[in-house]
């Protein structure tokens, strides 16, 4: 027996300058499909390390056997009677089963099974040299897949970009294939610049060569080095450079060798808003903003250059000249948006289009007008607070049709504010403006100001409820307008602000906006059923996030919406009586009060008391005409563990009257009087939650 | 280097590389792309090696001369070449060097940009090239080209002459770039940029524009119908330049906006599928051309 050597295999696949968002997850994607590669086909490894730039995705496989592992199999044959003759001897159907098992009939033999005798073979199939097989890897290169695709030059491939060369390299030996004219080699290119074609003498050479042909083929060296070469120059000049890391990211997987420089821009340009400067800065350039101790923009900026540190000051100047341009630029957007106050704009939202169906921003801004005004009604808004929601609400929109935002179109809502200051709004309206975008996504902070949460709620609210209104329903991953979002921040604003309203009369006033001018293409009572189920479905993503558990979930959200805060509360309220040892008693108490009283339904008289036999059953309607109110009083006002304790006390009666009543009386004046009580205890039970849907295991 | 100069250097380069030169094409366009030699050409199997300048106007970018950097027309230097070559980032780098731009002295990226042109229903994956953080050209891939997909692919690649000169000649003002020996870009641009902004957002009659559109609609597909793809080309150019001038002038709502490149794109599908059935009738004769060997 030959002992199985290890050894060293490198996989390369040189391209030309992927999408820099896309390289980290490809350089993943090769990785993960190699080791399942490596798995069917039974060959062993230590590990594997996967490494990328923009032109190249790679990966190493230490310890990797050279030879694929031995296989045995036993193959089932026709049964004993089949494969032998009367005369003992072998049938035509054994010999065929050995010829395609590639086994000698003498090397069949017999077992039972499940009473009866059938022929098998062992199959021995010899592990495959490693070499012969890394050839397969071209198929996991041809099926990588990536978001965007594209063809080049005559080739019928499509792949992210061009591939322009290809290693692969077990040890020192070429694993020759080729794809679309390009075969593999043992030489890898380096840096565009700094470098050129160099070849591996072995594959554990790889990092180190491409090292000295200017490459930091690790991505993870590569971003470490950003960041040391970001805080020792933060460190030396005395300056904070906050990494955000997105950009960071992003610059990465747009360098193969990175130097860190700076370069400064003229100081009058800071006298426009620090997030335009910052978004320009971000957006076009891919550079770092360059802050002071208290956070302040300095008028310098922080660079990554492609090479080393050659002739940093072309590169410099150049980007000084660039920078100067753009904010050139975004001063004349900023003194053009400031000749007009930001109303002026108004009219000309009449004329962008929101939706074919729902008509322009302008008809947009009317409804989110009304919606806010209604809302800060509902919260005893009166007066001059009233005044400034419906402000904000009017100009929420207003910052769209200004340069700022036509260039930045993620600045909208902070130029609104910036532009109502500057226009001489009052503070809060200018704050409602900006926050009424809050929150963008999910993970942001909420509005913090109520202005800001009303408008904000109105105008989620429109886009939602008019969207339902016309057919646009999300479905599985397909939410092209960020409706779940949005639903999930109407949510997460109730919460945060203790709104003690009812969600669902808060939908129905925006559905009402909405068929008062014709906007509901559908059934109006189906399209609030889909969104109360939308709703709900939000809520319970938000309670699972928190931690509840599904079926505590599930029992809350069979009870009303209604006011999502005390929903919440309920949830974690039950949440944390799991643990308590009395809680599964109560909760079969409740359950069984619910279970029978299902059989009220089809029941048409009215409950009498009069029909009262027992004490148990007098008992337990004294007690819930005396709790029914209080329950529902607490609940309204968030009292949850007060309206549970009134519950609670009815369970001892629950189980009195159990013990001495018969529900199903064969009397059916007497069987529905019962059946409707159960149904009159039931309905107070199960204003807190459907104790039902709580399960409890066995073990529990 | 002096604008023309580097015109110059740019046409010998890429002659050298077997591409034939030729001039801008008559009619008014936004970008060289529009020029028939590109779009039509980098329709179906023939191959095709071309660069030429191609002055590109943009009413919605004019700023009547006071911009030191947007401009109503600008200058692009186009090249094609079908099918795309291995080496085209070497050549390209290669005609940076020629343009006296080391790239080992500075900071070379091609960073993704995918370009897209509604109106001519074509679309393509590359990058824009930047040069110490400035976009100095476009780099593309066609993929679809008139909604026929590119096959050979095509690659285009469209170098910002104002920009890339204003770097050479470090100049902060476009105007005062030089064009040659005692001209400026002023000289020679000035007054049209001046004159064509304040034509295109004051002057140009709208109602006028809109029965141009039309009538230029029509045209085209009348001449479609008579199998003659370049003048009915040239009637979508002009479409497209009619709509150009009415987006500047603010005259067409957001709605309305998609309809009118929905319209001129239909006509640019209608020029590719004609084109490819006339030279396909034609038995694509470049295939055959001797000598059109030079790539590949």
């Amino acid at each position: 027996m030959i002992l199985m050597s290890k050894g060293t295999f490198l996989l390369e696949i040189g391209l030309e300058e992927m999408p820099a968002r896309f390289v980290t997850n490809s350089m993943d994607q090769l990785a993960d499909n190699v080791e399942d590669w490596l798995k069917n086909h039974r060959l062993s490894f230590d590990n594997i390390k996967k490494y990328s730039t923009p032109r190249r995705l790679a990966i190493v496989i230490e310890g990797l056997d050279d030879k694929q592992a031995d296989m045995e199999e036993e193959a089932k044959g026709p049964s004993k009677k089949i494969a032998i003759d009367s005369e003992g001897n072998w049938t035509k159907a054994a010999q065929g089963f050995s010829r395609g098992q590639g086994v000698s009939v003498e090397e069949l033999y017999f077992k039972e099974l499940k009473g009866e005798e059938y022929v098998f073979a062992k199959k021995f199939t010899e592990g495959q040299s490693t070499d012969v097989l890394l050839k397969g890897l071209k198929d996991v290169i041809l099926s990588m897949q990536f978001p965007k695709n594209m063809k080049w030059g005559s080739h019928n491939l499509k792949y992210v970009r061009p591939i322009k060369w290809l290693v692969a390299l077990f040890d020192s030996k070429v694993i020759p294939f080729g794809i679309a004219d390009v075969h593999t080699n043992n030489t890898t290119l380096g840096h565009r610049f700094l470098g050129g074609f160099a070849t591996l003498m072995k594959a554990d050479d790889y990092i180190n060569v491409l090292m000295g042909e200017h490459v930091i083929v690790d991505p993870v060296e590569r971003k470490l080095a950003i960041r040391q070469q970001i805080t020792e120059l933060s460190a030396v000049e005395g300056w904070n450079i906050p990494i955000d890391e997105d950009l960071l990211e992003e610059v990465n997987n747009l360098v193969e060798y990175p130097t860190v420089l700076y370069g400064s821009f003229d100081e009058r340009y800071l006298n426009i808003p620090e997030e335009v400067l910052i978004t320009s800065m971000r957006e076009h350039q891919r550079y770092f903003p360059v802050k002071d101790g208290d956070g302040k923009l300095l008028p310098y900026f922080v660079t990554v250059r492609n090479g080393d540190h050659r002739h940093l000051d072309n590169v410099r100047k150049g980007n000084e000249k660039v920078l100067r341009a753009r904010l050139a630029d975004a001063e004349f957007f900023y003194q053009e948006d400031l000749k007009k106050p930001l109303e002026e704009g108004l009219k000309r939202l009449e004329s962008i289009v929101y939706h074919v169906e729902l008509g322009s921003i302008g008809d947009k801004v009317r409804r989110i007008k009304e919606l806010a005004l209604t809302l800060g009604k509902d919260l005893d808004m009166t007066g001059e607070r009233l005044a400034k929601v419906e402000r904000a609400a009017l100009l929420s929109k207003a910052d769209l049709v200004t340069h700022m935002v036509g260039e930045f179109p993620e600045l909208e809502g902070r130029m609104g504010e910036e532009y109502a200051l500057k226009s001489g709004e009052d503070e809060e309206v200018a704050k409602g403006i900006y926050e009424h975008y809050l929150p963008k996504q999910a993970g942001d902070e909420p509005p913090a100001t109520d202005i800001g949460a009303i408008v904000s709620v109105s105008d989620k609210l429109d886009t939602v409820v008019t969207s339902f209104g016309i057919g646009l329903i999300p479905t599985g991953s397909q939410d092209p307008h960020g409706l779940r979002r949005q639903t999930a921040g109407i949510v997460q604003i109730f919460l945060t602000h203790g709104w003690d309203l009812d969600l669902i009369q808060v939908l129905t006033e925006g559905i009402d906006v909405a068929e008062k001018r014709g906007l509901l293409k559908r059934d109006k009572e189906s399209v609030k059923e889909d969104l109360v189920e939308f709703l709900k479905l939000r809520v319970k993503n938000l309670l699972q996030e928190q931690g509840v558990r599904y079926d505590v979930v599930d029992a809350v959200l069979k009870t009303d919406l209604g006011q999502i805060k005390t929903l919440v509360n309920k949830a974690h309220f039950l949440q944390d009586q799991l643990v308590n040892p009395e809680f599964k008693q109560v909760v079969e108490a409740f359950s069984r009060v619910t279970n029978i009283s299902k059989k009220a339904t089809d029941v048409r008289v009215d409950f009498d008391s009069n029909l009262l036999e027992g004490e148990a059953e007098k008992e337990l309607y004294n007690s819930v005409q005396e709790v029914q109110a209080k329950v529902r009083d607490y609940l309204k006002t968030g009292k949850i563990s007060f309206a549970y304790e009134e519950l609670k006390g009815l369970v001892p009666k629950i189980h009195d009257y159990f013990d001495n009543t018969m529900v199903m009386a064969e009397d059916t004046t007497l069987r529905n009087n019962r059946l409707k009580q159960m149904q009159e205890t039931s309905k107070i039970i199960t204003t807190f939650a459907d104790f039902q849907s709580i399960v409890f295991h066995s073990e529990e | 280097m002096n604008v023309q100069d580097m015109i110059l250097t740019l046409q010998k380069f890429w002659s050298k590389q077997n591409c034939l030169i030729l001039q801008a094409y008559d009619v008014e366009k936004g970008a060289g792309t529009m020029n028939p030699m590109t779009f039509l050409r980098s329709i179906g199997p023939e191959p095709w090696n071309v660069a030429y300048v191609e002055p590109s106007r943009r009413p919605a970018d004019g700023r009547y001369g006071e911009n030191p950097n947007r401009l109503y027309q600008h200058h692009q230097f186009q090249v094609i070449m079908k099918p795309s070559p291995d080496n085209i980032q070497e050549l390209y780098l290669n005609s940076l060097r020629e343009l006296g731009i080391n790239p080992e002295e500075h900071d070379i990226r091609f960073v993704e940009d995918n370009w897209e042109a509604p109106t001519l229903a074509a679309w393509g994956l590359g990058w824009e090239v930047w040069l110490d953080g400035m976009e100095i050209t476009q780099f593309t891939y066609f993929q679809q080209v008139g909604g026929l997909d590119a096959s050979p692919v095509a690659v285009e690649i469209t170098y910002g002459i104002e920009r890339l000169a204003s770097y050479i000649q470090n100049k902060e003002n476009v105007f005062d770039l030089e064009w040659v020996n005692g001209f400026t870009y002023g000289d020679v641009f000035l007054q049209n940029e001046y004159e064509q902004s304040k034509y295109s957002f004051e002057i140009a009659d709208s109602n006028m524009l809109f029965n141009l559109f039309s009538t230029y609609e029509r045209e085209a597909k009348r001449t479609l119908e008579a199998n003659l793809v370049i003048p009915a080309y040239d009637y979508v150019l002009k479409c497209s330049h009619v709509f150009n001038l009415l987006d500047a002038q603010g005259a067409i709502s957001v709605t309305e906006r998609t309809g009118y490149i929905g319209r001129v794109r239909q006509l640019a599908r209608e020029c590719a599928k004609h084109y490819y059935e006339i030279r396909e009738s034609l038995g694509f004769p470049m295939l055959k051309k001797e000598g059109n060997d030079t790539h590949e």
